[in-house]
């Protein structure tokens, strides 16, 4: 059976007389790999922020794990993990305690945060560095370290805005192992990435062009849809278009 | 722990070439085009820019490169105009002496001309800098990724933008995260915790490349990618956009392949050679 665990109908989002999100409609299912495609400015980021229950919509509709989007934004943000590249982990604190820090948050027992933080070391072979403060691991790691703090708590779903920006390439492969392992456990991935070989791992993806949802489909779809030969080439026809920048 | 952010770099790049400096965050990337531009000095070792020895000759540098740092470092309250204007001043010419430089770039954001920079868009302000950085007609060009960040769209322009700029005989060093875009340049060197990885020509690089390599396709990747790590001939595969890109130790069997991941529930098998890439050999020269 197939569970929904994103919808919304002509969600939007104004700025003034500025159209940030402009009517989008969309499902997601469960354990899917959403990946979430647009041009620099096309609202990508606004509408992240809508399902992530941290930006009211202006008009339209949104479920997010099952929870209304106006009404119920603490038990979304206590349903979902979230990474950026920006913002993941504090730096001054050891890998250790980012991982008690943020699963202490999401209300996780002292005997669950024991046992999950001892596997999650293990998994990302971190058993030297656990004492060490964040500030001193390489990117990747941090990145890696990042996601697994984002699932920590297994949330319905979990947002990446553009996890793997400056990565280097086999890193890049192992945190997409990672995605891959929390989509089997049946956790929702909703990632955003400018890496178009990237979104080939995505079940399925949608592009956004001026505030709206321009194509929807798996990535092998859409290269049929729009006749092109690779991922690069459906974005270029359709983001080449956008009379907006960021 | 302290580790050098450049560690014992050594490289030189010709008049009118478009050089690459390629290689992730932290790689040693922004460092380089510091102490070359005479903002860091480095602990060892020398170097020298058309001529000039970065820490004699400093002042000299200075007049003659342009930089556009990774990080947007316009005035954001002056107008478009007036930013490029200033520029223009400090480097003691005028704006029309070098406006062919420029033109092509310039007309796109001149609609805009009296928005203040801290308003424009991100490519907007890409191109804004870019005109600032050229104005004094630099004999040598420093672009620290430019198109980090940038949706695959204005990456292409860009890169359009910097190949016409090479063509009027510009040298021009320009650093990227994104492994796609090395084939732009007429040559790399590949860098990674502060040291050079391998410097060449793409093409070069590519030739190099010690294994034939397999593109291969099915209808789950995830379970594509487990099943070929425990073939037993299997030398290296990772996941390549919508093919996993694969080695082999020996010469395999395409059918004793292909029964074997149909085996392990895959479907939509497709088997075929393929050329490596700078990335397939970026990621060679990280795991040896």
């Amino acid at each position: 059976m197939k569970e929904t665990v994103i919808k919304t109908d002509q969600l939007s989002k104004r700025f003034g007389s500025f159209i940030a999100v402009d009517a989008i409609s969309f499902e997601v299912q469960k354990g899917e790999i959403f990946g979430f495609l647009g041009a620099n400015g096309a609202g990508k980021t606004t509408a992240m922020r809508m399902l992530c229950g941290l930006s009211v919509p202006s008009s339209g509709t949104a479920a997010i794990a099952g929870f209304d989007i106006y009404k119920k934004t603490e038990e979304i943000k206590r349903n979902i993990g979230y990474m950026s590249q920006k913002f993941s982990l504090y730096e001054d604190l050891t890998v250790l305690e980012n991982i008690s820090f943020f699963a202490g948050i999401y209300g996780l027992s002292n005997s669950a945060i024991k046992e999950k933080s001892e596997a999650l070391i293990t998994r990302l072979g971190l058993q030297k560095e656990v004492k060490k403060l964040v500030g001193e691991l390489p990117l990747g790691w941090k990145q890696k370290l990042s996601f697994s703090v984002a699932v920590l708590h297994e949330p319905k779903i979990v947002f990446l805005d553009e996890p793997t920006g400056g990565v280097d390439p086999v890193t890049r492969r192992q945190f997409w192992d990672l995605i891959y392992e929390a989509s089997e456990k049946g956790i929702t991935v909703f990632v955003t990435t400018h890496y178009m070989d990237e979104a080939e791992y995505c079940d399925r993806i949608s592009i956004m062009v001026d505030g709206r949802i321009s194509a929807l489909d798996s990535p092998s779809a859409l290269k049929t849809q729009f006749k092109a030969a690779t991922m690069d080439e459906v974005f270029y026809e359709l983001a080449r278009g956008a009379k907006r920048g960021d | 722990m302290q580790l050098p952010a450049v560690d014992d770099v050594s490289f030189e790049v010709k008049k009118g070439e478009l050089f690459g400096l390629i290689g992730p965050d932290g790689a040693g990337k922004t460092s380089i085009f510091r102490i070359l531009t005479t903002l860091l000095l480095a602990e060892h070792g020398s170097a020298w820019v058309d001529g000039f020895e970065v820490i004699r000759d400093y002042r000299e540098i200075r007049k003659i490169v342009g930089y556009m740092p990774g990080k947007f470092s316009l005035y954001p309250d002056l107008t478009v105009a007036e930013n490029l204007n200033f520029f223009a001043t400090v480097f003691g010419t005028t704006v029309k002496d070098n406006y062919e430089l420029i033109k092509d770039i310039y007309v796109q954001i001149e609609p805009f001309k009296d928005r203040r920079a801290g308003k424009l868009s991100g490519g907007m302000k890409q191109k804004l800098a870019l005109c600032c950085a050229l104005i004094h007609k630099p004999s040598v060009l420093f672009l620290d990724e430019p198109t980090t960040g940038v949706d695959p769209v204005s990456r292409k322009e860009f890169w359009e933008m910097l190949n016409r700029l090479r063509m009027q005989g510009i040298t021009i060093l320009v650093s990227t995260p994104y492994m796609d875009e090395a084939t732009r340049c007429d040559r790399i060197a590949l860098l990674h915790n502060g040291k050079i990885l391998s410097i060449d020509t793409p093409e070069n690089m590519i030739k190099s490349y010690p294994e034939q390599l397999y593109a291969i396709k099915a209808d789950q990747m995830y379970l594509l990618i487990k099943s070929l790590r425990k073939y037993p001939e299997v030398l290296d595969c990772y996941a390549f956009g919508e093919y996993a890109h694969v080695s082999f130790k020996i010469p395999f069997e395409e059918y004793l392949l292909e029964a074997y991941l149909g085996a392990e529930g895959l479907s939509g098998i497709e088997i075929k050679p393929t050329a490596a890439t700078i990335e397939d050999y970026f990621i060679k020269l990280l795991k040896t």
